[in-house]
């Protein structure tokens, strides 16, 4: 079996500055890896390299691609990642509306993919549409509403709903339950749990919140200062810290 | 009736200033010229392509037509015969005021008959008379960009265009059909060119374009926006639209009042304040040659 994406020595810097240093890692087909880490340790630099979203320094990044086989992405021409990124990637922004087109309705936003790669029939773009917000539970009435009437957890779901429309095989996340409140998260990411376990999806989680990784990563990967400081299984990982930095990040969350 | 060949300044008879000495030929100079006449070429080498120009100041403000002026200018040659439309009209203001430019600066012959015309600039119409291989259609327009109003970003839309990433114009087609049940834009209907870029048919109804696809050669021109496209003669031109929701041409439901003519672009024109009104040809030479009985 080969794995869906393979990161090898991956390496940024902005300046004198260190994004990320030399990450390497395996992530498999189904598997969900959370990369935790506190801000300005370099998590959302290894993402967005790895999205194709900033040009790394060094390293690869191959995905195992449905024609060709494992590609690295980085060295692809800029049509070629585009349809990736609008076929088998996904990326679901920490803020909604960096991801979602305000001036447009949920439903013309869950299309836009579709559209995007061909689709040009008007009935079964909008019945996808009000599928996928069925799916995210979000009222099919409110297909021709825009995400600016919508709550902050409506439009995230409706975020997840778009990317995932063109049934893609990974999702890179970014802090996705950043800002919501704790009721709205719990319901969001067993949402997600959901989603990720029936479609088969891999996904890259990027958070500070250990119990999102908690409830959602299979495996787990700790940052401090641009390095992976250490990585495992996910509850092994949180109830055996080996790491000084892992055990002080466990240490200092909130016990209610 | 309109006259043409009036003679400026002081009106009907007076003679031509002698303004032969002051401007070179179509007021713009020579450089100028060829810089356009490249952009003019690059473009109609790349159908539908905004190829950007130094647009020039011209003696009229933005968005008057200083865009099909400037083209218009460049492709002007001393025999030319130059019709200028607005709206499909010859007598309104910004045809009038543009005719009587190249007829002072260039000396040219201008004509209101299609036909007869070697060289038309128009604004938001094509002519219903077919025009021939040895014509030019020159158009103004105010936006070329077709995603303008979808992404602002001019360094994107140029990055979307390059990349064929149009799925956002199918967007607002699908918004359109949400919101209204059918697709509401009815002028400057985006195009796709030659299977290859988006285009803008500036604001010319949808009626006129399915005859995008002419043996005439078309060139657009935008002053503000500094932009030049074209499409040669035969360009393969689709109208965009869902399998669902073809692209369909519309006009008023009428037969024109004076021409009786039942296939022409129509403007509908207040006669009153009761409520009356009527439909007329938007294209004025059409109407008024089938009036006078010649064959349009």
């Amino acid at each position: 079996m080969t794995p869906l994406l393979s990161v090898q020595g991956l390496s940024k810097s902005y300046g004198r500055h260190v994004g990320c240093l030399d990450v390497s890692f395996d992530l498999w087909p189904g598997e969900v890896m959370g990369i935790v880490g506190e801000s300005g340790s370099g998590k959302s630099t290894l993402l967005n390299c790895m999205a194709g979203h900033l040009a790394p320094d060094a390293g690869r990044v191959m995905f195992d691609t449905r024609a060709e086989g494992p590609v690295d992405t980085l060295r692809l021409s800029e049509p070629a990642r585009r349809m990736l990124t609008r076929t088998d990637w996904a990326f679901v922004h920490q803020h909604a509306r960096d991801g979602l087109r305000m001036g447009v309705s949920a439903g013309g936003n869950v299309g836009e993919r579709l559209m995007a790669v061909g689709a040009r029939n008007y009935a079964g773009i909008r019945a996808s549409a009000v599928d996928w917000l069925d799916r995210v539970e979000i009222d099919a009435g409110r297909v021709d509403d825009r995400p600016g009437t919508f709550s902050g957890g409506m439009q995230q779901r409706l975020q997840i709903a778009r990317n995932l429309v063109t049934g893609p095989r990974l999702i890179f996340m970014d802090e996705p339950t950043g800002g919501l409140d704790v009721s709205v998260q719990a319901r969001l990411l067993d949402l997600m749990r959901g989603l990720v376990r029936r479609m088969g999806l891999s996904a890259v989680i990027v958070t500070h919140d250990l119990a999102v990784v908690r409830l959602l990563a299979d495996r787990l990967m700790v940052m401090k200062d641009g390095r992976v400081v250490e990585s495992g299984l996910t509850d092994q990982v949180l109830d055996d810290p080996q790491h000084g930095y892992t055990q002080l990040l466990v240490s200092s969350v909130l016990q209610v | 009736m309109t006259s043409f060949g009036q003679k400026y300044p002081g009106g009907p008879g007076a003679e031509p200033l002698d303004i032969g000495t002051h401007y070179n030929f179509a007021y713009l100079d020579e450089q100028t010229k060829r810089m356009i006449r490249r952009a003019i070429l690059k473009g109609l080498a790349v159908p539908g392509y905004q190829v950007p120009f130094a647009s020039r100041e011209m003696p009229m403000p933005y968005g008057w037509g200083t865009g099909g002026v400037q083209v218009t200018a460049a492709v002007l040659v001393p025999e030319d015969v130059l019709k200028v439309i607005d709206q499909g009209a010859d007598d309104t203001t910004n045809a009038v005021s543009i005719r009587k430019f190249f007829e002072r600066t260039a000396g040219v012959a201008v004509t209101g008959r299609t036909q007869d015309a070697t060289v038309i600039q128009t604004r938001h119409r094509i002519p219903e008379t077919p025009l021939t291989a040895d014509q030019i259609l020159v158009y103004q327009v105010p936006i070329p960009e077709p995603l303008r109003f979808l992404e602002p970003s001019e360094t994107e839309t140029r990055r979307m265009h390059a990349l064929q990433d149009y799925g956002l114009m199918h967007v607002k087609l699908y918004e359109d059909i949400a919101r209204h049940g059918a697709i509401a834009t009815s002028y400057a209907y985006p195009v796709m060119v030659a299977g290859r870029y988006v285009m803008d048919p500036s604001p010319i109804p949808k009626f006129d374009n399915p005859k995008l696809e002419m043996d005439a050669i078309q060139l657009f021109g935008a002053g503000r926006e500094q932009r030049i496209y074209a499409l040669p003669p035969h360009t393969r031109v689709v109208s965009l639209d869902f399998e669902d929701y073809p692209f369909e041409p519309s006009k008023a439901d009428h037969a024109c009042a004076l021409c009786a003519a039942t296939g022409s672009y129509l403007d509908e024109i207040i006669t009153d304040d009761a409520g009356g009104r009527m439909f007329v040809c938007s294209d004025t030479d059409f109407c008024q040659s089938r009036l006078s009985g010649a064959t349009p």
